[in-house]
């Protein structure tokens, strides 16, 4: 009796507020627009029974999916999102993998602190994160200072509502969440393997290439994943760094939302960038499980 | 054969000085008198005087602290309870859907979790407000939390709860008495990562909120879409060092903590 309460409650929770909300979602995203509040018709209402229900299947309506496929704002836009997310992952990579590598090579008592230092900026507010970067990259602003004043450059460099932007906005906001499964992997290297390695004529280069990487691989796909996911569907860096020509899903979603009040579409794009997250989550969920077994 | 090569010293030196200075220049000119933000002018705390008067300011962040605070509350029985379906429960029906309501929340794009919830809202007729934004808030991170406990409770040494039971403790009162203060550590820090979850989300937040609910974040947000403001770089400033000072503060208590539970085990070894 008192398992079954402790199923039911975060259970029914979940169902009532993540389950069935998807499937309005869905279901709006098969509705047609109407100019009312809420400004979309229904198309199926659970309510009247099965009669409804199965004419709601006859007459299923994908209108708002065809919609986005004739209009190419969307398809432009989820093909940058997955570029400019596969981008910055690379970018966050090649930043974060020499920070854990430092890491992990730094001696025992800076650890912590180290450690500590790059879970810090997870815990303080991403909006201002990002917005702290307004200032730096503006046509005005400390960077372009900077480097006008040792006449690196002769006039500002535009770099505040570009793509540049955006990917900086990403590698800095996202940079913990690569460099700490790395650095996990790479603390429990057992070094004797590089110096095996190194023994039997290695240089430390091919020692680094044929047996760090490796062994820290799953550390990097992790990172990878952490980074690229919530990447795609972000919202806050490329309305905020970006500019109007940054196209990125989730301002789309948003602009389509607020600005348009276009229910039905809004949901339609949602559903495909659902789809579209499916495949790096379940690639995700089983390296995460690999690695659970391989430590088992 | 751990060492700190020049090139390791480099990495991490401009490793952190990327991480640290945006936030660092973002202080500094917090105590600019001038109103272009760009532009040094001198020593100046006037903007925090303004901050403490601007009504709207002070106003959201009254609701997001209450938002917090109950969210995460709710976030951390709510997460503390699936962790211990999660890990104890078993075989039950389901539970594939269960497991996967839990973990998918944290890769879930924040404008389609948003965008849901509202939908449901306006869907069964709740007038949106404080409450819409704190079920949402409550939801995602009760995710988060059972996260962090479920990964402490799966190392927990069962024996020990059952020791108590054969001692004569009912059920209840062994998961007071043993479990609970066992993983208390990471019942607390659920809560924390479920209350800085909660302050910092925008994106959620601007979908269920309604008139009268502006949570600080959605202010910020406001703002900052006209460009970079010296009331919100104060404004940063301050979130930045509570922050700051609570995460430190913590992680020195956690510290000394483990330090006095060693000196103590040394010392019964030695008896």
């Amino acid at each position: 009796m008192r398992r079954a309460s402790l199923i039911l409650i975060p259970y029914l929770w979940l169902l009532a507020l993540f389950l069935v909300p998807f499937l309005i979602v869905f279901k709006i995203s098969l509705s047609d627009t109407a100019l009312s509040i809420p400004p979309y018709r229904p198309q199926l209402d659970f309510a009247t029974g099965w009669q409804e229900i199965r004419d709601f299947f006859g007459h299923l309506d994908f209108e708002n999916f065809t919609f986005l496929t004739t209009d190419d704002l969307y398809w432009k836009a989820y093909i940058s999102s997955l570029q400019i997310a596969f981008f910055s992952t690379i970018f966050t990579l090649l930043v974060g993998y020499p920070i854990a590598y430092g890491m992990a090579n730094a001696p025992d008592h800076w650890r912590p602190t180290l450690m500590m230092l790059v879970i810090l900026p997870f815990w303080t507010s991403f909006l201002i994160r990002v917005y702290s970067w307004i200032g730096i990259l503006s046509n005005e602003g400390y960077l372009n200072q900077l480097l006008l004043s040792i006449g690196l450059i002769s006039e500002p460099l535009h770099i505040l509502n570009t793509n540049t932007a955006v990917y900086i906005g990403i590698v800095y906001t996202y940079l913990p969440f690569m460099i700490l499964p790395i650095y996990s992997a790479l603390e429990r290297l057992d070094t004797s393997l590089l110096e095996a390695a190194e023994d039997l004529g290695c240089s430390r280069l091919t020692a680094f290439w044929l047996v760090t990487v490796p062994l820290s691989k799953n550390g990097i796909i992790a990172g990878c994943f952490l980074v690229f996911i919530p990447a795609l569907g972000e919202f806050v860096i490329p309305s905020l760094l970006g500019g109007s020509k940054t196209l990125m899903i989730g301002k789309v979603l948003w602009e389509e939302f607020f600005n348009n009040r276009d229910w039905p579409v809004a949901s339609a794009v949602a559903v495909i960038l659902l789809l579209i997250l499916i495949v790096p989550i379940i690639l995700f969920q089983r390296n995460e499980q690999k690695q659970r077994e391989a430590d088992g | 054969m751990r060492r700190l090569t020049w090139f390791n010293t480099t990495a991490l030196t401009f490793g952190f000085a990327f991480l640290y200075l945006p936030m660092v220049l973002l202080i500094a000119y917090s105590f600019n008198s001038s109103k272009l933000v760009t532009v040094w002018a001198g020593f100046s705390t006037k903007w925090y005087g303004e901050l403490l008067h601007n009504v709207a300011f002070l106003d959201a962040a009254w609701v997001t602290l209450r938002v917090a605070v109950v969210s995460s509350t709710i976030a951390t029985i709510l997460g503390t309870m699936a962790a211990l379906v999660l890990v104890r429960a078993g075989r039950f029906i389901g539970r594939t859907v269960f497991s996967g309501m839990i973990y998918a929340p944290l890769v879930m794009p924040e404008v389609i979790t948003g965008l849901s919830l509202l939908l449901l809202f306006i869907g069964i007729g709740l007038d949106r407000g404080i409450f819409t934004v704190v079920l949402a808030h409550a939801t995602f991170s009760m995710c988060y939390v059972s996260v962090v406990v479920s990964s402490r409770l799966a190392t927990f040494d069962r024996s020990l709860e059952e020791a108590a039971l054969d001692l004569g403790c009912s059920q209840i009162s062994a998961f007071r008495l043993v479990t609970l203060p066992i993983i208390a550590p990471a019942v607390i820090s659920g809560w924390l990562l479920a209350f800085t979850l909660s302050l910092d989300d925008l994106v959620i937040a601007s979908f269920t909120t309604g008139p009268g609910a502006t949570t600080l974040p959605i202010k910020i947000w406001s703002a900052v879409r006209l460009g970079v403001s010296p009331e919100i770089n104060a404004l940063s400033t301050l979130m930045i060092s509570i922050v700051a000072i609570g995460v430190i503060t913590a992680s020195l208590v956690t510290k000394r903590n483990s330090l006095r539970r060693q000196a103590e085990e040394r010392a019964a070894i030695q008896t």
